[in-house]
């Protein structure tokens, strides 16, 4: 076993009732790694972290954390990882600080012992510790389930969507947090279905339908985007859309805010035909512009190439 | 063009703290309009209301003509509204769904079935209509949700987070159906924590701490702001020192 290595599935598979949730994943995660499993509801991303967490068999294939097998070892796995389910799990009538000792007491060890782990989140919540956990804000909840999570000082920390549900604001401060629990050496394993969250990652893997379509950095994955990308904008928006599809040089159009991409076929340089076309359509002003693709542009680029 | 929901100085209040305060807004007919704000800004409070499910402290509102504190009834039968959380029952087929929706809003069978007919082929689903919604992926059942809050033609439609946890190209296309619907004169009221959405709306409102701090098209905040994106607006605003 390469010492270097903090997670490794090896052809994991999963089904419930004859449909496939994950379908033979094989990869490794790097010790001290922040590490992403991003794709939408449904892609198999909660399945795979109770498998490697050890709550869940797998049909077939292996994973090891730290080196300890999830099935035959799974009392050595639960020492040493720390796990924060999607859905808010902690005792909604105890207090604050009574959580936090129940889940301190539970590893025999002290608030006090690991306090410096949790210091920066805790802080936070720590003047409403008498507060009993099911009163809290989301935030809050979200922050109390974390400090919990970390109070045994995992080696590695499992957080299955800590930030869906959550506002723009609040998920750039939990990932702020995250960063800051990664220079303490704990590897750290993500689920998200926000595509923009894939940048603060060290590396992410782009979960579609239990498979993983790509594995790599976020600067990376960005590289993969092999062909351009347009944006164009008219004053027929609501109509732009269908009469781009309907252009012989496009691969793909999608809207996109408030404007559409356009990924062509191949090297883009029908720039004025594309124009008089929309012209003879009725669009006016149209504005066509070269743009860098988001890693949200990678995964539709990916999809529609493994469609 | 009149407004089809109007609020002035809009106040709510929970004993002492104030989730609403003092909002004054106008949507107009076929806007998308984009609501947004953090957690616990007091969003959920003012749509409750725009929905006559809660009645204000003080202030005016009024939604397809109808007054917030004396006709909640009638505004209940001419809005539809979906959120993420509560879509449709599991346990029944599609075309169920769409006759037990179509019958709590009072539709006749004849115009269920020719209404549920167009929404299903409009989403070129109308050979899936006797599936168990259980069986039907996540995106799909969302875009059904959709058209089965748009069934009764709704002068406004509030739309709550409906696209979490979606993949980026049913989101899209979850996008194109609003977008048809707002073309045909439906007001689109949308809460949502994806930052790029707001870029879809027509006008954006941001609420920070029960206020509406900014109310705008997308392209002028981002102007107001000196920031590129609708998420830098937000975090601006959120952000800044109270």
């Amino acid at each position: 076993m390469n010492p270097e290595i903090a997670v490794s599935a090896s052809k994991l598979s999963k089904s419930y009732q004859g449909k496939n949730a994950l379908e033979s994943l094989s990869f490794e995660i790097e010790k001290g790694s922040l590490f992403g499993f991003i794709g939408p509801d449904g892609a198999g991303k909660t399945s795979l972290l109770r498998i490697l967490n050890s709550l869940l068999i797998p049909d077939s294939g292996k994973a090891s954390i730290m080196g300890f097998d999830t099935v035959n070892d799974y009392k050595k796995i639960r020492r040493i990882i720390g796990y924060m389910p999607g859905k808010f799990s902690l005792y909604q009538d105890l207090t604050v600080e009574e959580n936090l000792k129940f889940f301190a007491g539970i590893f025999k060890t002290t608030i006090k012992e690991n306090y410096h782990l949790i210091q920066d989140i805790y802080s936070h919540i720590e003047p409403f510790k008498n507060r009993k956990a099911g009163q809290l804000s989301g935030g809050m909840k979200q922050k109390l389930a974390l400090s919990c999570a970390l109070i045994h000082k995992p080696e590695v920390l499992i957080l299955d969507e800590p930030t869906t549900g959550v506002d723009a604001v609040s998920r750039g401060e939990f990932w702020e947090m995250l960063q800051k629990l990664k220079a303490q050496n704990i590897t750290i394993l993500v689920s998200t279905p926000y595509m923009d969250e894939a940048s603060r990652c060290d590396e992410v893997a782009l979960m579609q339908a239990g498979k993983i379509m790509l594995r790599n950095e976020p600067e990376e994955i960005l590289k993969a985007f092999d062909a351009e990308l347009w944006s164009v904008k008219s004053n027929r928006m609501f109509e732009l859309l269908k009469d781009i599809s309907d252009f012989s040089k496009t691969k793909l159009a999608y809207r996109s805010g408030d404007h559409l991409c356009l990924i062509p076929e191949g090297k883009f340089t029908e720039n004025n035909s594309l124009i008089a076309y929309l012209e003879t359509k009725g669009h006016q002003s149209v504005r066509l512009e070269q743009i860098r693709p988001t890693i949200e542009d990678s995964f539709i680029y990916q999809m529609q190439a493994q469609n | 063009m009149k407004p089809v929901i109007e609020v002035e100085n809009l106040v709510k209040k929970f004993g002492d703290f104030v989730a609403n305060d003092s909002l004054s807004f106008s949507v107009f007919p076929g806007e998308i309009f984009g609501f947004l704000g953090a957690n616990g800004a007091g969003k959920t409070t003012a749509i409750k209301i725009l929905c006559g499910l809660s009645a204000p402290t003080s202030g005016k509102a009024s939604v397809a003509g109808f007054d917030v504190y004396r006709q909640s009834e009638q505004i209940k039968k001419n809005i539809g509204y979906m959120s993420q959380k509560f879509s449709l029952y599991e346990d029944l087929t599609i075309n169920e769904n769409f006759q037990f929706y179509g019958g709590i809003y009072g539709l006749s069978r004849k115009v269920i079935r020719e209404r549920t007919a167009a929404l299903l082929s409009r989403l070129q689903f109308l050979d899936a209509k006797n599936e168990v919604l259980r069986n039907i992926p996540q995106g799909w059942k969302q875009k059904l949700a959709f058209s089965v809050a748009v069934m009764h033609q709704p002068k406004v439609v509030f739309l709550d987070e409906p696209t979490g946890g979606v993949d980026p190209i049913t989101r899209r296309q979850f996008w194109e159906l609003i977008y048809e619907q707002a073309n045909q004169g439906t007001t689109i009221f949308v809460t949502t924590h994806y930052m790029d959405e707001a870029e879809y709306c027509g006008r954006v409102s941001i609420m920070v701490d029960g206020r509406i701090e900014a109310l705008d098209t997308p392209e002028q905040l981002k102007k107001q702001f000196a920031v590129s994106s609708m998420n830098d607006v937000f975090v601006k605003l959120a952000r800044a020192p109270k």
